[in-house]
């Protein structure tokens, strides 16, 4: 378990922006009618995306939204780590991959470029712009090592090639995410071995089909 | 050709998101094919095909599909039936699900009409982990796609109203034992919940519930339209059908990759991975199913093969199909100690053994890795990883002592050389601390 507090400095006060609360209404009515509490977790994750963190009226105001008691919101806020209790970097959250398998590729050397540039993990940069921490498996580990920047995953990573994404954060810019050595997706380096076949593209798996081992006409009932 | 699969044999044809991920795109490579033929067919056909197919569950544990859909009860009554997908891919290792949901979305939302049908239900939530946010985004696109076309909703084409609705966690690995999920899918904490009752019998909100991982779900229209014989053609009798593998570590091309199962370890590394670093004698041991597996030695990677029950008679098991390499100057201790870190972290703290256990044989395991520790502590970590084993509520005590007993299995010696060494350096100082006395 990780130990999570809300931070000890808060807002006055909170309120949901109108794009915010339209779509925290969307999530809510995907679930049955009276189970919009269901929709917790997607509406927190809203007012992090509103406010950059979650704070403690906020709580307030998603469990009165909700129809929750405010300890069962606190209760789901504390458990999932990917809330925000206090205020993260302007510019860049950084969430390197400490992982096995990241590790076993080099997460060690992304954590230490982190140290150097932003400071102690769990902590505002200096100039406020930046924050980093070292998270649990991402779900990334064929393109280890990797680290999610602001949502979006950041992909066979050196010291160098972090470093240079987070001088285009500093400078405002927002560099697209994916492999920083090139690969497409999942695959390996230097391209595909695999899936080179046309004939999986050109259609011919579109043309009308008879299901195999279809029960023979007006026999449903005999198959016991 | 790589590897023993043949392209034309492949379910996942946009694997690497090259093509159009789009309804447009996976129509063409042959989704949404014949599938109004298919429910329309009864749930017991569709259930018969599956458990002929030989299909198990991709999510780690190996569960027969075809016969958990029969679990669900045979008559609908006033609580409904749901479909719940688990896309919560969270285990070190795994990034398979991944691809299925960012590149070939469809196949995935297929296999939820089709699976509705085999368990009438007429809900399936997609239960995807809240840092895929790229993967969450395609794959809601998709499902709009789907909801215009009028292939799943209300009045859709196929004959058999479906909604595919989209929840999303908060980053807890826990969230993906099945349990866990639905508390979490229902807005608390996700803190497994004892069994029985079982999903089946009672799941979300206490309506009946099945469970699938996302693989699982994306081959059933694959199997249902190729036949289920050739599905059951792949593999062993066990264990059948095609699968995603993945590798990371110290391999030199890491990648996921389709494959048949029962593809001899080795081939894998050698054909798909572009091989250990260093070449093949470098290899030291694998993680073969994602880190909740004990690892298995080089010697018995070179003779492995990839089906549920060759692995499990080694120690291990085929898991999520997942790799981790690890070569010879790769530090075993210290990349199992990390492992034990991230029990700790995910631990939900419910159940004592596991939420005091891990952060114990955590604890334990960062000495072992500099080797200051006792000699007599590797068998009380043995004895404590077997006392938190088998008694928690969910997998994950179990799953946090099974790379530590894997790891001592093998590489015991290891840890007892570290403690040497550490002793040798310290000669004076352990002398000292005696005299102290």
């Amino acid at each position: 378990m990780s130990v999570r507090r809300l931070s000890p400095v808060q807002p006055e006060s909170f309120a949901f922006s109108p794009d915010t609360l339209k779509k925290a209404k969307a999530w809510m009515a995907n679930f049955p009618a009276g189970k919009q509490q269901s929709a917790v977790v997607p509406v927190l994750w809203l007012v992090q995306k509103q406010e950059g963190w979650v704070s403690e009226p906020a709580i307030r105001a998603v469990a009165e939204l909700l129809g929750m008691p405010v300890i069962r919101v606190l209760e789901v806020v504390t458990f999932y780590t990917m809330f925000m209790l206090e205020p993260v970097g302007t510019h860049a959250l950084v969430q390197v991959c400490g992982t096995t398998p990241c590790q076993s590729r080099g997460a060690e050397a992304l954590m230490d470029v982190c140290k150097r540039r932003i400071g102690a993990q769990n902590h505002r940069s200096a100039d406020g712009k930046f924050y980093w921490q070292e998270v649990e498996c991402l779900g990334a580990c064929a393109n280890a090592p990797m680290a999610a920047i602001n949502d979006y995953y950041y992909e066979d990573l050196t010291p160098e090639s972090l470093e240079k994404l987070l001088n285009d954060f500093a400078a405002g810019k927002t560099p697209p995410p994916g492999s920083a050595i090139g690969r497409q997706g999942s695959a390996p380096e230097g391209g595909p071995m695999t899936l080179t076949d046309p004939k999986l593209y050109d259609g011919s798996l579109a043309k009308k089909i008879k299901i195999p081992n279809l029960p023979a006409a007006g026999s449903v009932k005999e198959k016991a | 050709m790589v590897g023993i699969l043949a392209d034309k044999d492949r379910i996942f044809t946009n694997l690497y998101g090259l093509h159009d991920w789009g309804l447009e795109g996976a129509k063409t490579r042959g989704c949404w094919n014949g599938t109004k033929d298919i429910v329309a067919q009864t749930p017991e056909w569709i259930c018969d095909q599956i458990k002929a197919s030989g299909l198990r569950g991709r999510g780690g544990a190996g569960f027969p599909t075809g016969l958990k859909w029969t679990f669900m009860p045979k008559q609908e009554s006033d609580r409904p039936h749901y479909l719940v997908v688990n896309a919560d891919e969270s285990e070190p290792g795994a990034c398979k699900d991944r691809d299925i949901l960012r590149n070939d979305p469809h196949l995935l939302i297929e296999g939820c009409l089709i699976a509705c049908r085999a368990i009438r239900a007429h809900t399936a939530y997609i239960y995807i982990r809240g840092e895929y946010v790229h993967e969450r985004e395609r794959l809601q696109a998709a499902i709009q796609q789907a909801y215009d076309a009028k292939l799943i909703g209300p009045g859709n084409v196929h004959g058999w109203d479906c909604d595919v609705r989209v929840q999303h966690g908060g980053g807890a690995y826990i969230c993906g034992d099945e349990t866990a999920l639905m508390e979490s899918l229902e807005g608390k904490k996700g803190q497994p919940r004892l069994k029985p009752p079982f999903p089946a019998g009672a799941g979300i909100w206490g309506a009946p519930t099945t469970i699938n991982n996302v693989e699982s779900i994306s081959v059933v229209g694959t199997i249902l339209r190729r036949g289920a014989d050739w599905f059951a053609g792949f593999g062993t009798e066990k264990s059948t059908g095609t699968k995603l593998f993945a590798a990371s570590g110290h391999i030199n091309k890491p990648c996921v990759v389709e494959d048949a199962v029962g593809i001899p370890v080795k081939q894998l590394i050698e054909e798909h991975f572009g091989g250990v670093r260093g070449g093949w004698g470098n290899l030291k041991a694998v993680i073969p199913g994602g880190i909740s597996v004990r690892m298995i030695p080089a010697h018995e990677a070179e003779e492995a093969v990839m089906t549920y029950e060759d692995l499990q008679a080694r120690g291990s098991g085929l898991g999520t199909g997942t790799m981790i390499v690890f070569d010879k100057d790769a530090d075993l201790v210290k990349a199992i100690a990390r492992a034990s870190y991230f029990y700790k972290h995910e631990s939900c703290g419910q159940c004592t053994p596991c939420r005091e256990g891990t952060g114990w044989m955590w604890r334990v395991m960062e000495r072992m890795v500099t080797g200051e520790a006792e000699m007599s502590e590797i068998d009380l970590l043995l004895d404590v990883a077997s006392q938190v084993e088998g008694h928690t509520i969910c997998g994950l005590g179990d799953a946090a002592a099974w790379p530590i007993q894997g790891l001592f299995r093998h590489f015991r010696h290891e840890v007892e050389e570290r403690i040497n060494n550490y002793r040798a350096r310290k000669g004076s100082y352990a002398g000292a601390s005696i005299a102290a006395e």
